[in-house]
């Protein structure tokens, strides 16, 4: 009796294991799927882009000088839409989250969750119409940065929402039993203490309009020259990769690769600077 | 009873369609310790929600009747529910110090976010407040460290003294040992009976031994309504009402 219930328990037990096993391999497989693409991605860009980087590459300017008015253009792309974005989502994410118990709230949400996803051709033509015909009458980095914006806002509210929702309740109630504001107790207490989740949320948006070029080929345009003000055309990273990549010279190739590896370096500097510069002094303690 | 320093006058209250408090009139003596008890779900700690107006911040609560402080009623509707939580501090179960700031920080946040601190000295407000909490002596020279960093019993410590420094009149207290070890509890329970000098304290307690030990007046309540209310001896000692009794000796809770 003993024996086979031994074994019978053996054998379930077997089965278990492999069922264990093969689910592991299963995720494991998913991983390597997912993965080897964005490796060789990367692998690609390095080998073919790296040679073509020297100092007048990313200096110069024009086909034979380098992509100085692409890295110029895309910083101030960045910056500009970062000063009309990132104080708007966050915003939108504090109502959200602090404010955001009636129905208007829940219609934010769902349209806020669309955007999200909104194909970026759209709020290029969208920018394009609005801004480029209608209000300056020609490209501008303004009209690139609004359109940008677009993009930028509903990930950095959803992602402000989502970390602020994080912060215990109990916090909150600490900073209101105080006699403190609510407007004070969300920005001196709520924020702070939801500070890397809101970093994260931005540069997951900084990253995403650094590399969009729908939007900015309808606004800025493209450019062989560096900034020339707010109501001309302007060249950024992206959009170097796209023109140079349809034309058929070899010095056109070995630049669009150049680009797209500065591209991701601005991306992954930027990622790592600002992760730095903002682990505070107590940083990742959480509260017992 | 001409000492009252806060007291509810047919207070009720709701979350959604439920009652949480029926009719409840009591009153808290100045300078003097009020213990509520009674069994989970009782009201209690909604009652003292209700001294600083903490209740209406749950999304669905609703209340009628008043809290005079002072013979003035806090749900006024020209009183500032921001002010009387300045009056009246609070103390919750688990220990929330803010855990983005520093012990100093902490204890200086109450003056520094409210804009009170004018012409004070905060370092003086600090260590005044930590002192008070029986918490300088351990801390003093760790004031730069964040507030999550120490035990959990001195963090109870610290969220007393970040809310002695706003020098609030009344200090509530929810369950403040329920979280903490036996050790760390007798602690915060000689500070209680210490800070009644200084303040009115009303401490919300499942615990009936801390009751009778701290408390100079003792509430029990039940289901939402106050059952018995009187000096802690008598409650403990000759309890009028047949559910106090039951529940002082264990029979149920």
């Amino acid at each position: 009796m003993v024996n086979l219930f031994e074994k019978l328990n053996l054998h379930s037990y077997r089965l278990r294991k492999f069922k264990n096993k093969f689910f592991y391999i299963l995720c494991l497989i998913c991983v390597i799927i997912a993965i080897v693409p964005l490796l060789s991605i990367l692998f690609e860009v390095i080998v073919r882009g790296a040679p073509a980087i020297n100092l007048q590459f990313l200096t110069g300017k024009g086909l034979r000088g380098g992509i100085g008015p692409a890295i110029q253009g895309t910083m101030i792309l960045i910056g500009l839409t970062g000063a009309i974005g990132i104080p708007i989502g966050v915003l939108t994410g504090v109502y959200l989250a602090e404010y955001g118990t009636n129905k208007y709230a829940s219609w934010i949400r769902s349209i806020n969750n669309i955007l999200t996803g909104f194909p970026s051709i759209i709020v290029g033509i969208t920018a394009y119409s609005l801004i480029v015909v209608g209000l300056i009458g020609g490209f501008s980095p303004i009209a690139g940065a609004v359109a940008l914006s677009f993009i930028l806002i509903p990930i950095v509210a959803r992602t402000t929402e989502e970390s602020l929702k994080l912060v215990s309740n109990s916090v909150r109630e600490a900073s209101m039993a105080l006699g403190i504001h609510r407007w004070r107790t969300i920005i001196s207490v709520v924020l702070p203490s939801a500070k890397g989740g809101l970093i994260t949320g931005i540069l997951l948006g900084v990253a995403r309009i650094a590399g969009e070029t729908a939007p900015i080929l309808l606004t800025i345009m493209g450019s062989s020259f560096f900034f020339g003000g707010f109501n001309e055309s302007m060249d950024a990273l992206p959009l170097r990769i796209f023109i140079n990549s349809q034309l058929h010279t070899q010095a056109a190739q070995t630049q669009a690769w150049g680009a797209a590896l500065v591209l991701i370096l601005i991306v992954l500097t930027l990622n790592i600077g600002v992760r730095l510069a903002s682990r505070g002094r107590y940083h990742n303690k959480v509260t017992r | 009873m001409d000492n009252i320093k806060i007291q509810s006058v047919n207070l009720n209250a709701w979350f959604g369609t439920k009652q949480a408090l029926k009719d409840i009139n009591l009153s808290i003596k100045a300078n003097a310790i009020t213990a509520i008890i009674g069994p989970s779900g009782c009201g209690k700690s909604t009652f003292i929600r209700t001294l600083n107006r903490m209740h209406e911040l749950t999304p669905t609560a609703k209340m009628s009747g008043q809290i005079l402080l002072d013979s003035q009623n806090i749900y006024d509707p020209i009183v500032d529910p921001v002010m009387i939580r300045r009056r009246v501090g609070m103390v919750f179960q688990k220990p929330n110090p803010f855990p983005t700031m520093s012990i100093y920080d902490n204890v200086a946040a109450g003056l520094k976010l409210t804009g009170a601190r004018k012409d004070k000295n905060l370092d003086e407000v600090v260590k005044y407040s930590l002192q008070q909490a029986t918490l300088w002596d351990e801390v003093k020279d760790d004031l730069k460290k964040p507030g999550t960093s120490i035990s959990g019993g001195q963090q109870q410590r610290l969220c007393i003294a970040r809310a002695i420094a706003l020098q609030p009149e009344v200090i509530l207290m929810d369950e403040p040992t329920s979280a903490l070890d036996p050790i760390a509890s007798a602690k915060i329970e000689r500070l209680v009976v210490e800070l009644k000098k200084n303040y009115t304290v009303a401490i919300v307690t499942h615990n009936m031994q801390q009751a009778s030990r701290v408390s100079d007046y003792t509430a029990f309540m039940y289901l939402g309504n106050l059952i018995e209310f009187g000096s802690t001896k008598d409650i403990f000692e000759s309890p009028k009402n047949q559910l106090t009794e039951r529940y002082i000796t264990g029979e149920f809770g």
